[in-house]
């Protein structure tokens, strides 16, 4: 595909890099910084172009009439649009994608995407704030995914000690709990490893189990993990991301309590969250997180504006409080240094809306050439979930799974027949209108076919 | 240094240098040649050897500047040591030193020749000179890049190394696609020219020759007397095709993709279009003299004009015996060179508009010191890193241009062949004045001379850095552990 990335900030940049690692898309990046542009272009094998991706000489330039995808990640929303509409005006067959942040737009985005034509808005906070929403509602779980719209849910969590599988085979624990899930990946010493029925778990192991919500909410009651949503919440930081979060918990049922430092913003958090306690303070002053009650807190966010800052208060929370812990982080690129820090779960709304376009452009890609639905990125990229539909024509049909030669470094982790999900075993077979999930680290599938050796 | 990944490209190119030399092969088996064998056993060596050393991949698989350049500049030593081989092995040319600067000649689009009796080679060797021309005209690792699926975006700094001009733009997103399309162009041209010198009756073995040492801007002759004996309409479709591949590639690009426009601000195009038509016309006025009529003074003009600006370096008349004005002009063009992109040697001419630029923009800055400016180049604004590139590529050029004088002064040759010499070979053209001009070659030279031409003839294509790279001690003080490592495991 041709793609179109206009602005180079840190979402363009991610953006870029993920695109140009998967080899089959043309990218040609705008930016009107011609030094950032000779980075990008000496590092990533794609076109760069200084100009104002809103002019139509610039994105004339960038070959917009044979394009499919354009994306406006620029830092202003108005930019992002204009260029969008520039670029559908320019050309009507391509898909526009635009970065919209600000919260003025917040309620009338399905106007702007109707009335402008573009194919997907984001907004980073709002997607942050879902997220981290998503992981408080399970506080156990350090990733959680979700395929067949919500039916079948693929989670992540981390094996500490005391755990009653640690020791045991896969194989052992799923015959001994009944549990009706996959064992899909296995992260250990930074690798994701595809278990089959002999793995052994071991300490600190990072599990990511499929199943249905149910049956892996049956699955960590066995093995005592708890899985009821948090009761309350403190977060540091009121920011736009802080909003959307708080919004969205309350409406969930989960107390809500804001330490923000600017006195103006607090005022205007306790209009717009009347449910809320906000109080005025600084997160750094330790005195008033205790007695605002940080050691029973069930949970813990931290998202001011500095990523230092937030690092260090999720780990003072994580030496007072027992309670899951969130972090968000804007700058991604001392990962490998905070993954050892055990934080818990870490929000980048950078990395994350990234992710979500790139999640849109795949599934536009593959609605073109090879059968997969849906793809899904799943432990920070390590490995890839497939969703797949199966025609009539699938050469696999009526075959159990333990005839199939499958490849070592795949697992199929369901098989979605109507209303039934059916955790696959040896004996299981494809069936003409199945939906199967694949997860796979490492050889590109394309097709249900390329499971097999 | 990522050394491990520069052995990698190294035995790619042996693979590659294989298969190109099987070209001489086919035509020994067709001329019934016994050289062919040579070409055989040496096209078998590489591939072993290229088998060897891309056995592994390496996991560390980034090229950065540093070792785009020592990556391209060893690949060219290697690709004309292993090219010379034949021409000694069969006995064609005894002494290695002169196979090896015949075959650096051949790859650098030198054409600067120590052969006294060119038509006596055999026609495999004779195939094997022009066909170095053409592949290393456009580049070897460039021609890699085209065909392997060697992907990651620092591959690049491959391109950047082994293409000519002060900066490599990709014309489409992926290197490899920009790379396929310039070879398309190259080959599509080439075939163009051999099928109008076949129309205008040349021999199919010389046509395609021609069109090999044409493409590359190289100049290697089949003929003693390279161009003389053609006919007329032969030398003005060469003359057209050598300004042609002097022209930068973009232009064939934008002309493809309905760009007008653009072209149409392309200064170095156009600059580089002026500059031959008042060269041409300069000399056909100096010579008209010389020849019986003026048609045949503006075709000699012209070839002579084409050759030299494109760094090609065939000839049609012996223009040591021109008037010291035309014979200036040809000195001066000499230097200027063909343009960014394309498969000509020398400083280029967006260079030396560009230090024009600079030197005027300097001047009005000396007088006024609180005005700004922007120079202007191609219609996009001309950065400082841009300007100081090409500074620093003149200050390098007169170091490496004086030092060579110097050192071939110690052979012992009069002022204007020393000079010339050094000029043909740096600026990748061939023939110069005096002993050196059309009707001589470079034979009598000793063989420490001769090094000191081959490494001007390298440093001119590779245009300068990546050679003074892999001279620096620094260099290799760095990687010494690297190779002692590696000895260490044999």
């Amino acid at each position: 595909m041709k793609i179109i990335i206009v602005g180079c900030g840190k979402v363009g940049e991610t953006l870029t890099e993920l695109l140009s690692n998967e080899k089959k898309h043309d990218i040609t990046v705008i930016d009107l910084e011609r030094t950032i542009l000779q980075n990008i272009t000496d590092t990533y094998d794609v076109m760069g172009i200084a100009g104002n991706g809103t002019t139509f000489s610039v994105l004339q330039e960038a070959d917009i009439d044979s394009s499919d995808v354009m994306i406006a990640v620029t830092g202003s929303d108005e930019v992002n649009l204009l260029c969008c509409v520039v670029a559908k005006k320019s050309r009507s067959k391509i898909e526009t994608i635009a970065r919209v942040r600000s919260h003025s737009y917040f309620n009338e985005i399905s106007y702007l995407r109707e009335s402008l034509g573009i194919s997907m808005i984001i907004n980073p906070e709002l997607a942050a704030a879902s997220e981290i929403a998503r992981l408080l509602r399970f506080p156990n779980a350090i990733e959680i995914s979700t395929f067949a719209k919500g039916r079948v849910e693929l989670m992540t969590f981390r094996l500490h000690e005391n755990n009653p599988i640690i020791h045991k085979k896969i194989s052992a624990v799923i015959g001994q709990y009944q549990a009706d899930i996959v064992v899909c990946a296995v992260e250990r010493d930074h690798k994701v490893v595809i278990p089959d029925g002999n793995f052994i778990f071991e300490e600190q192991d990072l599990v990511s189990i499929v199943g249905t919500p149910k049956s892996s909410n049956d699955f960590f009651k066995k093995i005592k993990i708890k899985t009821h949503q948090v009761g309350n919440t403190m977060i540091v930081g009121g920011g736009t991301i802080a909003l959307y979060l708080a919004l969205q918990l309350l409406n969930m049922g989960i107390g809500v309590k804001i330490v923000e430092r600017n006195k103006a913003r607090c005022k205007e958090l306790c209009e717009l969250l009347p449910k809320a306690m906000i109080i005025h303070g600084s997160g750094i002053d330790h005195d008033l997180l205790l007695e605002e009650g940080l050691a029973d807190c069930e949970s813990f966010v931290a998202m001011t504006g500095n990523d230092e800052e937030n690092l260090f208060l999720s780990m003072f929370a994580g030496t007072k409080s027992k309670g899951k812990l969130v972090t968000k982080i804007n700058r991604f690129s001392y990962d490998e240094v905070i993954e050892r820090l055990d934080l818990g779960s870490i929000v980048c709304p950078k990395q994350l809306t990234a992710q979500y376009i790139l999640q849109y452009v795949r599934a536009k890609q593959n609605s073109i050439g090879s059968n997969v639905e849906n793809i899904y990125r799943i432990l920070e990229n390590k490995a890839e979930a497939l969703e797949f539909n199966i025609s009539k024509k699938c050469p696999l049909l009526h075959v159990p799974l333990e005839k199939m030669h499958l490849h070592s470094n795949l697992i199929v982790a369901a098989i979605i027949r109507q209303r039934k999900i059916i955790m696959p075993r040896g004996g299981d077979e494809f069936r003409v209108g199945d939906r199967v999930i694949v997860v796979s680290n490492g050889n590109q599938i394309l097709d249900i076919t390329d499971i097999q050796k | 240094m990522n050394f491990r990944m520069i052995f990698y490209v190294l035995g790619l190119v042996m693979n590659f240098e294989s298969v190109f030399l099987l070209v001489p092969c086919v035509t020994a088996v067709i001329y019934r040649e016994k050289e062919g064998i040579a070409y055989l056993i040496m096209a078998v060596v590489c591939l072993a050897a290229g088998i060897v050393m891309t056995a592994k991949k390496p996991k560390n698989r980034s090229i950065y500047a540093k070792e785009g350049f020592a990556a391209v500049a060893l690949s060219w030593i290697l690709l004309s040591v292993a090219g010379a081989v034949p021409f000694t092995v069969s006995g064609e040319i005894p002494s290695f030193i002169d196979a090896l600067f015949e075959i650096i000649s051949g790859v650098t689009t030198t054409g600067a020749s120590i052969l006294t009796d060119v038509e006596a080679l055999s026609h495999a060797s004779l195939l094997w000179r022009s066909f170095s021309h053409w592949f290393g005209g456009m580049g070897v690792l460039v021609f890699i890049l085209a065909v392997m699926p060697l992907t990651g975006g620092r591959n690049i700094h491959l391109m950047r190394a082994e293409s000519p001009g002060p900066s490599v733009e990709k014309l489409v997103p992926k290197i490899k696609q920009s790379a396929l399309f310039l070879y398309g162009v190259y080959l599509f041209l080439t075939v163009l020219q051999a099928v109008l010198l076949l129309a205008g009756g040349v021999n199919f073995f010389e046509s395609i020759n021609i069109a090999f040492a044409t493409a590359g801007t190289g100049g290697f002759a089949v003929r003693n007397s390279s161009f003389a004996e053609y006919s007329a309409y032969v030398q003005y479709v060469t003359s057209i095709f050598m300004i042609l591949f002097g022209v930068n590639f973009n232009v064939y690009f934008l002309l493809l993709a309905k760009k007008f426009k653009v072209i149409f601000s392309f200064e170095e195009v156009w600059q580089f279009f002026a500059i031959i038509g008042v060269a041409v016309l300069a000399i056909t006025y100096n010579v008209r003299h010389l020849f019986p009529t003026l048609e045949e003074a503006f075709r000699s003009s012209l070839f002579q004009v084409g050759t030299i600006i494109s760094t090609t370096g065939f000839a049609t008349t012996d223009y040591n015996l021109w008037p010291a004005f035309s014979k200036i002009i040809l000195l001066l063009l000499m230097f200027i060179g063909a343009c960014a992109g394309s498969t000509g040697g020398g400083i280029k001419v967006s260079r030396v508009a560009l230090a024009w630029k600079g030197v005027r923009s300097e001047m009005v800055h000396a007088c006024h010191p609180n005005s700004v400016r922007v120079a202007k180049y191609n219609k996009n604004p001309v950065s400082v890193e841009l300007l100081r590139s090409v500074y620093v590529f003149l200050a390098a050029y007169i170091f490496i241009f004086t030092g060579s004088v110097l050192l071939l002064s110690l052979n012992g040759n009069d002022f204007e062949t020393n000079f010339s010499a050094v000029a043909a070979t740096l600026n990748n053209i061939g023939p110069g004045f005096s002993k050196v001009g059309p009707t001589g070659n470079y034979a009598f030279f000793n063989g420490f001379s001769k090094f000191v031409l081959m490494f001007d003839m390298l440093a001119g294509r590779l245009e300068i850095f990546p050679m003074l790279l892999v001279c620096s001690p620094h260099f290799w003080h760095n990687n010494k552990k690297f190779f002692r490592q590696r000895w260490r495991r044999k």
